[in-house]
């Protein structure tokens, strides 16, 4: 245990046990505001952005769209439709890699004029920038005075093809839906961003604190909770300010403050932290009452209820010491990561690895010209220097892992077992409890890739699985 | 034909080529604490010894450094014939074989003839661990597996203990019945070679301890162990062999034991729990082996007894997951 946890046992913050505590790295694109991308030439949306079944194509190659338009759409329960995020034309259905290295098909459209209804007036050319930014996050965002009903709210997200943006992309309307056997007690609002670089929902939580309070009065209201938290790490105060304002109304909503310590923004920590309920393994948030949900997301949610906009825009943080000019831009989905890259004034030129994602848990980029999706919350760019490959020596049985797993597991007999085939050695640890945070090797002095071989014995296990 | 690039785009190529490629793919975590690594460990624990080894020579003087020489030379050698015959990485540089000898050396008695500590040194590395498949495999303290292998062998030799140069006594403090506190603490006492100077032990245990290459867990449960046990000493045997506790803390192995050799991180448990279970058991175990055993000192054997309780520890200390044990399918 570090002095900081130990003094953090004298505060009201809240935390959990173990964890670890990597530099944050927040101050390269914490102080800016929010900028917003030019509306690109091309856009291509992914059909299969979430956790679920595909959507299919839903537009012929040519069709004139309008934002917002729905490209791609799936009668399938776990699903989630995908929108036109500019205007302009289709093209015809092609295949890209996206940023977690996934292959999906995905729908072009090339930027143009937006369709006009015959006899209508000629819609007006699309927003940009600033206008842009307070079209999407701006404006009144109080309640009605007769709100929704759940049934309502949770079609209007079904609609606006919302998923979770904090990295899951879960569709968020499953996750909503009242289970008359598992009655939701309190919904959390997820502000931590205890990703290292990461600062697309701090910022969003200061300069759009409105909209993440009013959504999450309509998730409880959805899901039938009387309780609403939203959790922010204290290293990030002014956030912390901004909701408590944006929630002074809400009597039955509060702001938690947790400590900075990663990972703060896993769900099951986070409610052993805020709540002071522990998910039973294998089980979900829902087991125990409780839902959580990303305040980008959260934003989205008030959008597509109140205002009946789907979900085409995101906040991505493009950060690292490899980005000439790091930001938080407001990007269209669809958009080539390349195009986030060049606008944050491109590599350096000792750029080494491009991560979908933060460091601890993202997925490096093989090739930038992948589509930001719904779930891409940052493009962090790490130099050689960061990355050099240190000398990896045996396990010295030092228990640092051990010390450090915030699930309470032991990384490396779990990693030694997986990497030896010993499936049943690896269950009686709990593999599949493991949520791939990478605190073990972050902390492994030999420099063993514990994380990396703890993910393949569950990837080879989840595969046995299924073939059986 | 030249290798020497002769166009300046030539020279551009080769410089991008050199460069490896522009970027990379892998799984993450992308980053690590680079300022703790084995090797860091490693030097920590040598710098740890380093007042030990100081006090060493100046109580024994030649003895003192023939016998570190021997040791360490003996321990290296026995490792890289190991390396070599069995094609494994050359392994010499992780400083564990260094630090064995390291602590065979001070735990022999002074004056033990150099074939013999040499004898131990090679018995600690090749028997208690590179058989085992070096670094990191090991079940047994290296460095102790070597001295027991000794006390085996050359009994006698291993429980005569030389006067420091200077000193009038010969007998060990912990058969003689006792030290005064101040000789034990200095350690102008008759003992093995780093184990007289109480004062120069916690010194470089505590750097050891601060820099987290062991964890105070073992030392302070070892510790607490022998001072659980040690009050027993006073019924159990009469007044001249008794010891008090504090005598039973700053004689003998214990000492060296409690800072250096049980928190070799190999040999004991992987969890906290575990930890306290194994510190406090060596410490008992120690002092029930010195008041009730043939030997005079029993922290070797304690040790060892513990090490081979270390997986089963590991496994009744296993955590509980946050959320419970995942349910049989």
């Amino acid at each position: 245990m570090s002095l900081a946890d130990l003094l953090v046992r004298f505060s009201d913050r809240k935390t959990f046990a173990r964890g670890i505590h990597p530099p944050g790295n927040k101050a390269l694109s914490a102080g800016g505001a929010i900028e917003v991308l030019p509306t690109p030439a091309n856009v291509v949306i992914p059909l299969h952005q979430h956790t679920g079944t595909p959507c299919e194509a839903a537009v012929k190659p040519r069709a004139a769209l309008n934002i917002g338009d729905v490209v791609g759409r799936s009668k399938a329960a776990v699903s989630a439709d995908v929108h036109a995020s500019i205007a302009g034309s289709a093209s015809a259905v092609t295949a890209v890699t996206l940023p977690n290295g996934r292959r999906s098909l995905a729908v072009p459209i090339k930027a143009g004029a937006p369709k006009a209804e015959p006899g209508a007036e000629p819609a007006p050319a699309p927003l940009e920038g600033r206008a842009l930014f307070d079209d999407l996050f701006g404006g009144d965002w109080s309640l009605p005075a007769t709100p929704p009903e759940p049934a309502a709210i949770l079609e209007a997200i079904k609609s606006a093809g919302l998923v979770g943006q904090g990295g899951a992309a879960f569709p968020t309307h499953i996750k909503l839906t009242p289970n008359p056997a598992k009655p939701v007690s309190a919904v959390l609002l997820n502000g931590c961003e205890c990703e290292p670089f990461l600062t697309a929902d701090h910022r969003l939580m200061i300069e759009a604190p409105e909209p993440i309070a009013a959504g999450l009065r309509l998730a409880m209201r959805a899901c039938g909770a009387s309780r609403g938290v939203i959790a922010i790490e204290d290293n990030k105060p002014d956030a912390v300010d901004a909701m408590r304002r944006a929630a002074a109304a809400c009597p039955d909503i509060d702001v938690a403050v947790c400590q900075t310590k990663y990972p703060m923004g896993g769900e099951r920590q986070l409610i052993v932290a805020v709540l002071g309920k522990e998910v039973p393994t294998g089980g979900l948030p829902l087991d125990v009452g409780v839902v959580v949900v990303n305040v980008a997301t959260s934003a989205a949610i008030a959008r597509a209820v109140l205002r009946g906009r789907p979900l085409t825009h995101r906040v991505v943080t493009v950060t690292g010491r490899g980005i000439v000019r790091p930001a938080n831009v407001l990007a269209p989905i669809g958009v080539a990561i390349s195009e986030l890259l060049k606008h944050c004034g491109g590599l350096t030129t000792d750029a080494r690895r491009v991560v979908a994602g933060g460091p601890m848990m993202g997925f490096t980029l093989a090739d930038v010209e992948a589509p930001v999706t719904k779930g891409t919350s940052g493009i962090t760019v790490l130099t050689a220097a960061e990355v050099e490959s240190a000398e990896q020596t045996t396990c010295v049985r030092c228990g640092r892992c051990v010390d450090a797993c915030p699930l309470h597991l032991v990384p490396t007999k779990i990693a030694q077992a997986s990497k030896f085939g010993d499936w049943e050695l690896a269950r009686r640890y709990d593999i599949m409890a493991c949520c791939e945070c990478g605190c073990c090797a972050y902390v492994c002095p030999a420099r063993v890739p514990l994380a990396q071989h703890i993910r393949a014995g569950k990837a080879r296990i989840m595969r046995d699985a299924r073939r059986k | 034909m030249s290798d020497q690039p002769t166009t300046p785009a030539e020279a551009l190529l080769a410089a991008d080529a050199a460069a490896g490629p522009l970027l990379e793919t892998t799984t993450g975590p992308h980053l690590w604490e680079r300022a703790f690594t084995t090797r860091r460990m490693m030097i920590d624990v040598l710098i740890g010894l380093l007042p030990v080894t100081a006090a060493a020579v100046w109580f024994f003087r030649a003895a003192a450094v023939c016998q570190i020489v021997t040791c360490v030379v003996a321990a290296l050698a026995a490792e890289y014939v190991f390396t070599f015959a069995r094609r494994k990485p050359f392994s010499l540089l992780d400083g564990s074989g260094l630090i064995t000898g390291l602590i065979l050396a001070f735990s022999l008695p002074p004056g033990l003839p150099p074939y013999m500590s040499a004898i131990g040194a090679i018995v600690a590395v090749a028997l208690g661990k590179m058989i085992f498949g070096g670094l990191g495999y090991n079940i047994f303290n290296p460095a102790m597996v070597g001295r027991a292998f000794l006390m085996a062998c050359f009994t006698a030799e291993m429980t005569t203990w030389a006067a420091p140069v200077g000193a009038t006594t010969g007998a060990t403090p912990l058969a003689a019945g006792g030290a005064s506190l101040l000789k034990l603490f200095e350690g102008n006492v008759a003992g093995s070679l780093g184990e007289t100077s109480a004062a120069m032990i916690i010194l470089g245990g505590l750097w050891l301890l601060l820099r987290k290459a062991g964890d105070w867990r073992l030392t302070a449960g070892m510790l607490i162990g022998v001072a659980l046990v040690a009050p027993v000493d006073h019924w159990a045997r009469e007044s001249g062999h008794s010891l008090t506790v504090l005598q039973h803390l700053l004689s003998g192995a214990v000492l060296l034991g409690a800072f250096f050799i049980v928190t070799d991180p190999v040999s004991s448990p992987l969890t906290k729990p575990g930890r306290w279970i194994f510190g406090l058991g060596v410490g008992m175990l120690t002092v029930v082996i010195r008041i009730f055993g043939n030997n005079p000192e029993g922290v070797m054997f304690a040790v060892l007894v513990m090490n081979a309780m270390t997986p089963l520890l590991n496994r009744w200390t296993q955590p509980r997951p946050v959320g419970g044990h995942a349910k049989k399918e």
